[in-house]
């Protein structure tokens, strides 16, 4: 039992074994202040390694940090008293980028360390801008900027510097302030948001940062199609070409293989088309087929072969939808209890094409036996004897990170507006670039408050998420599709607007039977 | 002046010797607040240039080295248009470093300086000198 009130005027917070006498061999390390009457105690496992349980009177600014020790059972700092000692005695860790500790490495690319970081801060460096030009951190593959700016926005913060939360420097808002304006005044276009909302001292042509991310806020919100003419000069390279940009400037073609279920024939087309193409051919982690080295010039052609094969785009390259990983489930397994297949089937087509602040991976499991691995994904869900169980907020990739049980026993329907009202206020709420996981973890409230949320629909807005969802979904359309069939968006896929040549820099060579970057 | 400053001078007034003014393409062809890529044949060895087009800002038309110089790959027409601290820049699709359209200065580099072009229209053409 963990909880956090107010006493008699006085803050009061419990958390697990407060007491420390369920856990034989557990220490305990307490820390009194009678002149501010504060008292903070916690209960430590025999190896020094685990909390089992935290009490506080009289303040409780240690207790959000304390519960992530003790519920996600992260190891504790090598001096567990250091956790309720005041700020100025030393290092007074809490979790989120302060818990990180000097050696952890940031940026792996640059082998940049948070004490790295802190040394360029110390230095006079001011923003992220400065760190970045000192260390170089996030230059390389680029995975590591949001760690990075959370690590330096809580540095500055803690030595005293303001950190401006505005997107960039067009805007003096937050993606979510941007998402809120453009819902209520129902702008439609970057140009209009920027007119009116941009800031005058730049010349109101955005940029990098709040370009895309304006793009994907429009795309949630009214789903018309990114190679529009008014969202063209919005999208990163990988939107305007529907396609995923490789290190020599080909790109890699992946499309939708809804559950990770495709016929003979199919995969027959795919092998084709790769081999026409001469396309790199590698399974994804996702359940589908990733054909690389696709010329600019020669996507047109290949996704009108894979079309009239009746395939649809991946979303590969967007910020949105990508796969629904299953495993066989009950059609095929002894062990299973529900059609997971056909679950992943239903879920993918239904939120292809929701354009998200990031990514967002599914997984359906057949039985508890797990095998499609749905807990480290965004939206996880189980099979049980009577439905479904529903898992949010798990991650693999940098930060692996544990799906959270959020509801049980759902059935089809259930499970299906739980999910529409919880991507949906994902999409309403999260910072750009930021995975469901780091979101969570941002989210003040935690689980319970999106449990509240999204189940008992306490902010009143369920109907709402609903419907907007509901709108993403009505307007969905392949755009791969859409794109083949105009002229005029079809121009931009040429190598040269004055010559015919591809580019005669790009060049292969073979390696166990297929072609690669020389 | 040394001969080898001799030498330089020569070879900078052959070089713009042989530049022409060329048509590369129409307006039709171009992509507003965006890029695309040409070939030219003119120069030596052959150039990709990227050309983007700004309608209302500045020069409106700007040529700049297609060629990436942190990935090595032909890319810099495909990366997103925008400005910062004052001044138009594409960033690179690859690795996302920022370089003013004006000039090819690398904001996150100052030793690299992409080349550029001069460039404009004369009607509804697009002419380069290069
Ligand atoms: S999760 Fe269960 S149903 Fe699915 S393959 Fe594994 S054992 Fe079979
Ligand atoms: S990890 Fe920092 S840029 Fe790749």
């Amino acid at each position: 039992m963990s909880t956090k009130l107010k006493l008699l005027g006085v803050d009061v917070g419990s958390i697990g074994d407060a007491h420390g006498n369920q856990n034989p061999g557990a220490r305990m390390f307490r820390y009194l202040d009678p002149l501010t009457q504060v008292y903070r105690k916690i209960v430590v496992s025999s190896d020094g390694k685990k909390l089992l349980g935290a009490m506080l009177v009289g303040d409780n600014s240690a207790y959000d940090t304390l519960l992530q020790y003790y519920s996600n059972g992260i190891e504790l700092p090598d001096e567990p008293a250091s956790l309720i000692l005041p700020q100025s005695s030393g290092a007074a860790p809490a979790l989120g980028p302060g818990a990180l500790p000097e050696t952890a490495t940031i940026c792996s690319c640059h082998n940049v360390s948070k004490g790295d970081i802190c040394a360029t801060i110390d230095g006079g460096a001011v923003d992220l801008t400065g760190v970045k030009g000192e260390t170089k951190a996030s230059t390389g593959c680029g995975g590591c900027t949001a760690l990075l700016k959370s690590v330096v926005d809580h540095e500055l913060e803690a030595r005293g510097v303001e950190v401006d939360k505005s997107i960039c420097e067009h805007f003096a808002h937050t993606r979510q302030g941007l998402y809120d304006i453009v819902r209520v005044e129902g702008i439609k276009t970057f140009s209009e948001l920027i007119d009116k909302h941009g800031n005058p001292e730049t010349h109101r042509l955005g940029c990098d940062i709040c370009k895309p991310a304006v793009a994907s806020i429009l795309a949630s919100c009214f789903n018309e199609p990114i190679t529009d003419a008014s969202h063209v000069p919005l999208q990163d390279t990988n939107d305007t070409f529907m396609a995923n940009m490789q290190k020599n400037g080909t790109y890699s073609v992946v499309p939708r293989v809804a559950g990770g279920e495709i016929t003979p024939d199919k995969l027959i087309v795919l092998g084709e088309v790769a081999k026409k193409y001469g396309l790199y051919s590698k399974v994804t982690g996702g359940q589908r087929i990733d054909l690389f080295g696709a010329r600019l010039e020669d996507l047109p052609d290949i996704w009108s072969e894979l079309i009239d094969a009746g395939f649809e785009t991946g979303h590969a390259y967007g910020k949105s939808l990508r796969t629904v990983k299953s495993c066989v489930g009950s059609t095929w397994c002894r062990y299973g209890v529900q059609d997971s297949v056909g679950m992943a089937i239903q879920l993918e087509n239904r939120y292809k094409g929701l354009r998200s602040p990031h990514k967002i991976k599914f997984g359906v499991s057949g039985c508890t036996r797990e095998c499609a691995e749905a807990q480290s994904k965004d939206i996880g869900i189980i099979a049980t004897e009577n439905g479904w169980n529903l898992y949010v907020c798990g991650n693999g990739g940098m930060r692996p990170r544990h799906a959270e049980l959020f509801a049980t026993d759902l059935d089809d329907e259930q499970l299906y507006r739980t999910i529409d009202r919880f991507l949906m206020f994902y999409v309403r709420t999260a910072d750009r670039l930021q995975r469901t996981s780091v979101w969570r973890e941002n989210l003040e409230g935690g689980l319970d408050y999106l449990k509240e949320v999204v189940l008992d629909d306490s902010l009143g807005i369920g109907d709402e998420l609903e419907r907007q969802m509901q709108t993403v979904i009505d307007n969905y359309q392949c755009e791969w599709a859409d794109a083949i069939s105009d002229p005029e968006k079809l121009k931009r896929f040429r190598s040269f607007v004055n010559d015919e040549r591809p580019d005669p820099s790009i060049i292969m060579t073979s390696e166990r039977g297929q072609l690669r970057p020389a | 002046m040394t001969a080898t400053a001799m030498k330089k001078e020569m070879d900078t007034v052959s070089v713009e010797n042989s530049k022409t003014w060329q048509k590369v393409c129409t307006k039709a062809d171009l992509v507003e607040f965006s890029g695309v890529a040409a070939w030219l044949d003119s120069c030596e060895p052959p150039a990709q240039v990227a050309i983007f087009y700004l309608p209302g800002h500045g020069n409106e038309l700007y040529a700049l080295d297609h060629h990436d110089p942190f990935s090595n790959a032909n890319v810099i027409a495909r990366g997103i248009v925008g400005d910062l601290k004052g001044a138009p820049v594409v960033a690179s699709p690859i690795y996302k470093q920022h370089f003013r359209l004006e000039d090819g200065q690398c904001l996150e580099d100052e030793d690299i300086k992409l080349r550029t072009w001069k460039i404009e229209f004369k009607g509804d053409e697009v002419w380069i000198e290069g």
